[in-house]
Formats: C-alpha cells, sequence, structure tokens
C-alpha cells in the first residue's frame, strides 16, 4: 500500500524536477532541479531495499557532484539566462516521443525470463549494506581497486586540466615552453 | 501491486527525458546536465531488476556507473574550462570549426 | 613433299613479317627484292608439287590442332590436288611477275616497304585459300584477301576516293560473306564437319533443299568476291588502288576465288542442276553487262577492270553449266592475259604521269614500243584470236553453253565476245595508234625501266602459248574433277568455232577502223544510250539514293537519338545519383554537436525499431 503511493509519488515529483532540468532556461532552476531529482531517485532506492546504494546516491550524486556543478556555474557566468537557440525543433521532439513510445512498448512486453538464475541472492536477515560489502570486497574486488585508480586519475586530470599553467601552456610555443621552464 | 514493469516504464520515461535534453540543449553545462539523467535513470533499472530478481549485482553494476559518472564529470568539467578560457563561450555552436 | 608445301604457304608470310618491319622506314630497295625473292620461292615450290602432283597424286597435310570444343573439329589442313596446285601456280607466277614489276612501278612512292607487305600479305592469304582442306581455312583465306584488298585499295589512303572505295570493296565482301557464313553453318549442322572430304562423301544422301540452300548460299559469298551483279560496283571502284594491286588482285586471284569456290564445290552444284543454272545465267549477264559499260568508259583502268568483271561472267557461265575444268582453264588464261594488260596500263600511266583519260593519250607506239606489242598480245589473246590462249578457252565456253542447250545464253556469251574484241582494240588504238593528244598537255612519255619489261615477258609468252596446254590440263584436272562431254556434232562445232572468230575479228577490224580514222563522232555522246552506260546504268546511283542514304539516316539517328540520350543519359544518371548522394550525405558531418547528438539518437531509434520488429530472442 505504501508502496504503490511512495511509488507514484516518487515518480512524479522526479519526472517533474527533470522535466525543468531539460526545458529550463534559467540555469539555476535547472541545477537546483537537477539535486531535487537526484534526492528523490534515493528515494526510489530506498523503496527497492537499497539502502547502501540510496546513501551513496545521496553522499556523491547530490553531494560531490551537485557541488563540482554549482562551482562551474559560478565559473561560467551562467546565472544570467542562458539564451539558446534550437534548430529544427520538431525533429528533436519528434525523435524523443517516437524512441520513448519504442522504449514503452517495448518494456511491456511480457518478460519472458526463463531460467534467471541469481548469481548473488540477498540473504535473509543479513543488512544490505553487510551484504554489499561482502560482495563488494570478495567477488568484485578487481573492479573496486580498478575504480579506485580511476578516481585518482580523474582527480589529477581535474586539477591539471584547471590549473593557470595549464592556460599558459596551451598558449606559447614549444620553445617557449624550455625558457618557462627554466625560469626565464 | 507495483511490477518490475513498472519502473522499467519509468526508466523509460527517465531516459527519454534525458534524450530530450541531450538534443535541446546548446549550452554545454546543461548537456551534461541531461547526460546525468540519463545515468540516472538507467541506475533505476538496474537495482529494479536487482530487487525483483533477488540479485546483488545490479545494485553493484549502479555503484560502478555511479563512480564513473563522478570521474566524468571532474574530466568534462576540466576540459569546459578550458575551452571557456580559449574561447569565451560554453555554446556548442561555438565549437564548430568544420565546415561540412 | 610437305616441306615444299610448307615452303609454298609460308615464305609469302615470312616476306610480309620480314618487310613489316621497316613499313614505317623511307624507301629501302631491298625489301622488294627480298619479297620478290620469296615470293619465287614460293612459285618454285608450287611448280615442283605441281610435277608431284601429277607423278604421284594428292597430298594431304594436317599441321596442327585449331578448334576442338566439343563435336566441333577445325584443324589446321593443307591439301594440294590437281585443283588447288593449279591455283598455286597460277597465283604464285603472277605474284612474283607483279612483284618484281612493283619494285619498278613504286620507285617513287614514300611507302614503298608498306606496299610489299600488304602484297605478300595478300599472297600468304590467297594460298591459304587455296590450300585449305576445309571450309574454315577457305573463310580464313577468304577473310584475310579480303582485308588485304583493303589495305591495297586504300593503299594511298590521305586520298578520299581512295578509301572510300576500299570501304565499299570491304563492305560489298562483307555483305556477301553474310551468305558464305549461312551456307558454313549449315554445311555443319547437316554433316556435322567442315572437312572437304566428309562433305563430299555425305553430299549424295542428303536432302535436296539443304542442298540447294547451301549452293545458293555459298554462291552468295563467292558473288561478293566475284563482282557479280548486283555487288560488282566494287570492281571498278578498286582501281583506286596502285596498278600493280589492281594486276594481282582485281584480275588474277582475289575475284577468281569466287570462281574456285564453285570449282571446289563442283560435286555439289552438279547434284542442283537448277542453281548451276541460274548461276550461270547471271554470268552471261554480267559478261554483257560489263562489256556494255567498257564501250564508252574514257578511264584506261576502268575498261580493263570491265573487262575481267566480263570474263568473269563467262567463268560463272561454265562452272554452273557443270564444266569446270574448262572454267578453271579459263580461269588461269586470263590470269595471265589480264595481268598483263594491267601492267602494261601500269607503265602507260607511269609514262603519261598517272593520266588515265584515253582520250587524252594517243601515238603512245612511237615511244613505248615494247609495252605496246606487249598489250596488243594481251589484246588479242582476249578477244580470243587463234592460236593465242584465250581462243582456246574462251571458245570452249561458248561450245558448253551451246551443248547444253541453252541457246540464249550462247547467244549472249557470242555478242559479248564481239564486244570484248570491239573495246579492247578501242582502248589499244586509243592508247598507242591516232593523234598525239598528249603533246596538248605537254607530257613526256618514255618507256619503262629494261627489268620491267622484261618481268613482263613471261606473261606475253603464256598469253601466246598456254592455249596449247588445253589437253594435259585437261587430263590433268579432270583426275580430280568430273569430265565433260561436249556433245556436238562435229561439223556444228566448226560451224561455231568459225562464227565466234569471225565476230571477234570483225570487231576488231571496226575497231581499226573507226578510231584510224578519229573515232566516233561528238554528237554519239549526247544519246541517251552513251549516258546510261557512261554512267554505269545509274546503278552507284541508285545504291546511294536507296541504300546508302537510309542507312546514314539511320545510323545517324540512332548516334544522336538513341546513343547520346538514351545509353549515355542513363549511365550519366547512374553516376549523378551516386555523386548527389554523396552531397548530400556530406551534410551529415557538419562539426555541429548538437546535429551528431541528433544522429545518435536517430541511431537509437533504428534499433529500437529493429529489435521491436525483429524480436530474435522472443
Amino acid at each position: 500500500m505504501y508502496e504503490i503511493i511512495a511509488f507514484y509519488v516518487f515518480s512524479a515529483l522526479t519526472i517533474g524536477m527533470f522535466g525543468i532540468v531539460v526545458m529550463s532556461s534559467n540555469a539555476l532552476y535547472a541545477m537546483s532541479a537537477l539535486a531535487g531529482g537526484m534526492i528523490f531517485i534515493s528515494g526510489f532506492f530506498f523503496i527497492l531495499d537499497a539502502e547502501f546504494l540510496g546513501v551513496v546516491q545521496i553522499v556523491v550524486y547530490s553531494g560531490a557532484i551537485m557541488a563540482l556543478y554549482a562551482f562551474g556555474m559560478m565559473f561560467f557566468d551562467t546565472t544570467r539566462d542562458v539564451s539558446e537557440k534550437m534548430r529544427s525543433k520538431k525533429i528533436a521532439y519528434s525523435l524523443s516521443i517516437s524512441s520513448a513510445i519504442l522504449v514503452v512498448s517495448i518494456l511491456c512486453a511480457p518478460l519472458v525470463g526463463e531460467s534467471v538464475e541469481s548469481l548473488y541472492p540477498s540473504i535473509e536477515g543479513v543488512g544490505n549494506v553487510q551484504m554489499i560489502g561482502v560482495v563488494l570486497f570478495t567477488k568484485y574486488l578487481v573492479p573496486f581497486e580498478l575504480a579506485a585508480i580511476m578516481l585518482l586519475v580523474a582527480m589529477i586530470s581535474g586539477i591539471v586540466l584547471a590549473s593557470k599553467k595549464m592556460d599558459e601552456y596551451l598558449a606559447i610555443e614549444d620553445e617557449e615552453i624550455e625558457d618557462v621552464k627554466e625560469g626565464k | 501491486m507495483i511490477t518490475l514493469t513498472h519502473y522499467l516504464v519509468l526508466t523509460g520515461i527517465l531516459f527519454s527525458i534525458g534524450l530530450v535534453g541531450v538534443m535541446r540543449r546548446t549550452n554545454l553545462l546543461m548537456l551534461f546536465f541531461s547526460t546525468e539523467i540519463l545515468l540516472n535513470a538507467i541506475n533505476i533499472g538496474f537495482v529494479a531488476v536487482s530487487k525483483y530478481y533477488n540479485d546483488l549485482s545490479g545494485q553493484l553494476f549502479a555503484f560502478f556507473i555511479i563512480a564513473v559518472a563522478a570521474s566524468e564529470v571532474a574530466v568534462g568539467l576540466g576540459l569546459l574550462i578550458l575551452w571557456y578560457k580559449r574561447n569565451g563561450s560554453v555554446d556548442l555552436n561555438s565549437l564548430q570549426t568544420m565546415k561540412g | 613433299m610437305e616441306n615444299y608445301l610448307y615452303t609454298a604457304l609460308f615464305a609469302p608470310l615470312a616476306s610480309s613479317l620480314f618487310v613489316a618491319l621497316f613499313a614505317a622506314r623511307p624507301k629501302m630497295l631491298f625489301t622488294g627484292i627480298v619479297a620478290s625473292l620469296l615470293i619465287a620461292i614460293s612459285m618454285i615450290a608450287s611448280f615442283v608439287l605441281l610435277i608431284d602432283v601429277n607423278t604421284y597424286g594428292p597430298l594431304h597435310v594436317t599441321m596442327m590442332d585449331w578448334i576442338a570444343a566439343g563435336n566441333l573439329e577445325v584443324p589446321f589442313g593443307f591439301v594440294v590436288d590437281e585443283v588447288s596446285v593449279i591455283m598455286m601456280v597460277t597465283v604464285t607466277l603472277v605474284s612474283t611477275i607483279v612483284h618484281i614489276y612493283s619494285i619498278g612501278y613504286m620507285d617513287h612512292d614514300k611507302s614503298f616497304n608498306r606496299f610489299f607487305s600488304y602484297l605478300s600479305a595478300f599472297v600468304f592469304s590467297m594460298m591459304i585459300l587455296v590450300m585449305s582442306d576445309n571450309f574454315v581455312g577457305l573463310f580464313i583465306g577468304w577473310e584475310g584477301v579480303g582485308l588485304c584488298s583493303w589495305l591495297l585499295i586504300g593503299f594511298w589512303y590521305h586520298k578520299h576516293s581512295a578509301s572510300w572505295a576500299a570501304n565499299e570493296a570491304f563492305i560489298m565482301n562483307r555483305i556477301a560473306d553474310l551468305g558464305m557464313l549461312m551456307g558454313l553453318f549449315l554445311i555443319y549442322w547437316t554433316v556435322g564437319s567442315f572437312q572437304y572430304d566428309e562433305f563430299f562423301a555425305s553430299v549424295k544422301t542428303m536432302d535436296p533443299t539443304i542442298l540447294t540452300t547451301i549452293g545458293i548460299f555459298l554462291f552468295i559469298g563467292a558473288m561478293g568476291k566475284s563482282a557479280q551483279f548486283p555487288l560488282h560496283t566494287w570492281l571498278a571502284d578498286a582501281m583506286e588502288g596502285p596498278t600493280p594491286v589492281s594486276a594481282l588482285i582485281h584480275a588474277a586471284t582475289m575475284v577468281t576465288a569466287g570462281v574456285y569456290l564453285v570449282i571446289r564445290c563442283g560435286e555439289l552444284y552438279t547434284l542442283i542442276p537448277d542453281v548451276g543454272f541460274a548461276i550461270a545465267s547471271l554470268g552471261a549477264f554480267v559478261a554483257i553487262f560489263a562489256a556494255s559499260m567498257a564501250l564508252v568508259n574514257n578511264d584506261l583502268k576502268r575498261i580493263i577492270a570491265y573487262s575481267t568483271l566480263s570474263q568473269l561472267g563467262y567463268m560463272f557461265v561454265a562452272a554452273g553449266l557443270g564444266a569446270y575444268w574448262i572454267a578453271l582453264f579459263h580461269l588461269m588464261t586470263h590470269a595471265f592475259f589480264k595481268s598483263l594488260l594491267f601492267l602494261g596500263a601500269g607503265n602507260v600511266m607511269h609514262a603519261m604521269h598517272d593520266e588515265l583519260n584515253i582520250k587524252k593519250m594517243g601515238g603512245l607506239y612511237g615511244s613505248m614500243k615494247a609495252t605496246a606489242i606487249l598489250m596488243s598480245v594481251a589484246s588479242v589473246a582476249l578477244a580470243g584470236i587463234y592460236p593465242f590462249a584465250g581462243f582456246f578457252s574462251k571458245d570452249k565456253i561458248l561450245e558448253v553453253a551451246f551443248s547444253e542447250g541453252a541457246y540464249f545464253l550462247w547467244f549472249a556469251l557470242f555478242i559479248g565476245a564481239g564486244l570484248t574484241a570491239f573495246y579492247s582494240f578501242r582502248l589499244v588504238m586509243l592508247v598507242f595508234f591516232g593523234e598525239k593528244e598528249y603533246v596538248k598537255y605537254g607530257i613526256h612519255p618514255h618507256e619503262a625501266q629494261p627489268f620491267v619489261i622484261y618481268a613482263l615477258l613471261p606473261l606475253g609468252l603464256l598469253a601466246v602459248v598456254a592455249g596449247f596446254l588445253e589437253h594435259t590440263f585437261e587430263g590433268f584436272v579432270t583426275r580430280l574433277l568430273s569430265q565433260y562431254e561436249i556433245h556436238i556434232e562435229h561439223g556444228t562445232e566448226t560451224l561455231l568455232i568459225a562464227a565466234t572468230l569471225g565476230i571477234a575479228l570483225s570487231g576488231i577490224a571496226f575497231a581499226v577502223y573507226m578510231y584510224r580514222r578519229g573515232g566516233f563522232s561528238k554528237a554519239w555522246e549526247e544519246r541517251f544510250c552513251y549516258k546510261l552506260l557512261s554512267n554505269q546504268y545509274y546503278i552507284p546511283k541508285l545504291y546511294e539514293l536507296y541504300i546508302m542514304r537510309p542507312f546514314s539516316a539511320l545510323a545517324n539517328f540512332a548516334w544522336q537519338k538513341i546513343d547520346t540520350k538514351v545509353v549515355d543519359l542513363t549511365v550519366d544518371l547512374i553516376a549523378k545519383m551516386v555523386y548527389s548522394t554523396g552531397e548530400k550525405s556530406r551534410k551529415m558531418q557538419s562539426g555541429n554537436l548538437s546535429d551528431m547528438l541528433r544522429w545518435m539518437v536517430v541511431g537509437m531509434v533504428v534499433l529500437l525499431i529493429l529489435a521491436f520488429v525483429y524480436r530474435p530472442m522472443v
């Protein structure tokens, strides 16, 4: 009962929020709506008994990523209204509507899944976090480590790309780079 | 009863909204927003399937998608900053140097 | 013995190929000498083969397999029997003399080397034609002589009239070759082989309708080569080529190929006497037809060309009525005196600086005694006066016509004999005797070089004595060909001979008498019959009006309306379609990120549609 209400409320809210993100011309509104949408998606995760993922969603997405976007918005001076000239609106809308219809109709078709085995079934009595921890650090250890390295690389690249020196390096010739390195 | 189909339909709708954003927006930052929407829609789908088939693999997949999305945003914003410093505009049409 | 066969066959080819190496260079005397030498070698080999065939009999050689495809087997085979060895001797003898003559005649021509190459190639093709032992080999030789004739008639290709005449000859031959090919196809279809022996063995058991059809088709081929009506206009126009060409090709060899074909297929034509009679009638018609046109013509070589045409008619009368050895005999003697006439005419042309109009000549006897004597000898032989060669052969033909009961044919040939005598001596009188018209044009004629005259002497000798070889000839050739009995009483025969001789002598006398006194009055030239004859009965004009003009209009239409508008357009359309597709697709690569994203979504939608429609999983 509660599940049905919660599902419909959350889905309405999510669709509304994301609608604002896509259609609004004010950048601030769009960003805020995105953050809101993330939170509601986290709500979905909680309904689906994925508590760990729900928390991670709030922490990573709404916390870190939206913060990044906020800093970016400040940098680009996009608080003003974004004026966009969209070309051939009809094509875009017709394409998205057709794809939506197609996806829905595909997915509404009866799902036939014979002998679907679950690889890592959840056990009664054990909490979700605990289960995830077990699976993550035993079966998915290598992807976990690789993801860690990838995040490290992303961080370094973010720092390098945005630094002041980078700007200068891009604007000068190769010989001058040598000179700058030697401090002339 | 909320069946898996409900969640998958929701995923489809959210994905289409993301597509609209991708096609419509000419401000690069807004484009990134739409990409986030796409990823999140997929996350819902994975977790829903995981719940209804009683398999943890879906949740872990969603977990890794979140990790990837994070690093993608970092790198993407870095590049965007560079481009802005070069050209002074974040508009999609300023990216075009090919004449077709 | 086979070595002699190969020598006789391939010596001309070797000569042609060797001289062809120098074809583009300026005149080199040794090419002519080498060519003449090699043809002379071929001639000697032919004579040896003649003696050999006389002693031992025919020689049959298969050199190698050519076509072996399923049931069709055609080898390169050669047969030297009585008929082909006579042809070989005639061809090589006249060719050698013509080659030697050409060294003198083409003296100042800058394409000297090329001429000998073509001439030797012609001799080679003709040898293949007469020596082959199957119909396909015959056809190869047939086409080869057609080609070489085209090359030689159009030798001076810069002249528009020469290349036009060459094309006319070749095209007319080609039209006739279609008939010949149909005949060849029918032969293969009924017999399954192209070999002469197999064909003639099964000829007796074949259906008469098929035989008639084959006979007609083969004769159509012969009509083109031997310039029978209506495919005769090319022979007169072929005089555009150099005179040695006319002597060799259009007097002695190529035009006799048609007669050779009929003689070779004698066993076939004896079984279809109706077709034979039709051939004979056509021959008699051509004999008179050509003789009439020669009466009024003023062109030196054309008169002799019409004379050839007329004599070919005589040969076909003999062959059509079944007297094959007589046709062959006349072929041989005719070759000698006709080529002599042509070569003599060449001398005259050279002396008169290539002037052809006999009205502008006259009284050349004083400056060109040797040529005059030779030409007179040849003319007498042509007219058929005893004891020269023409008398024996021509008279025999008249007797054949009479004994077959074809009195109309006999009468036509009889009149033809008179006309022949008249125009031959008209020519001689106007050229060598009478008023010296050439003085008005400031020409100083001189005799040809001595070696040229010496080369012509054997021909003159043969024109005189060849007639006496008649009985040996008959005995020799009828080993292969059928015997022919002439059924006339001795008294009637003497009367006929006397009548023929009489009309020939009267023709000569009339010509000498008229042209002594300065010829006919100008008033004759206004009359309709004169105009008719001198315009060749307006037949070339007819051909041009009713055949050439519509055909070239059709070709023009096909070119402009069909080829350019339809075919080219279709090809261009395909190319344009490809190009325009590329042009339009170019817009896809605009470099605009928004556009690219849209194309991505389009691709995704297409994939979704496919997944929806195909559903391979389900």
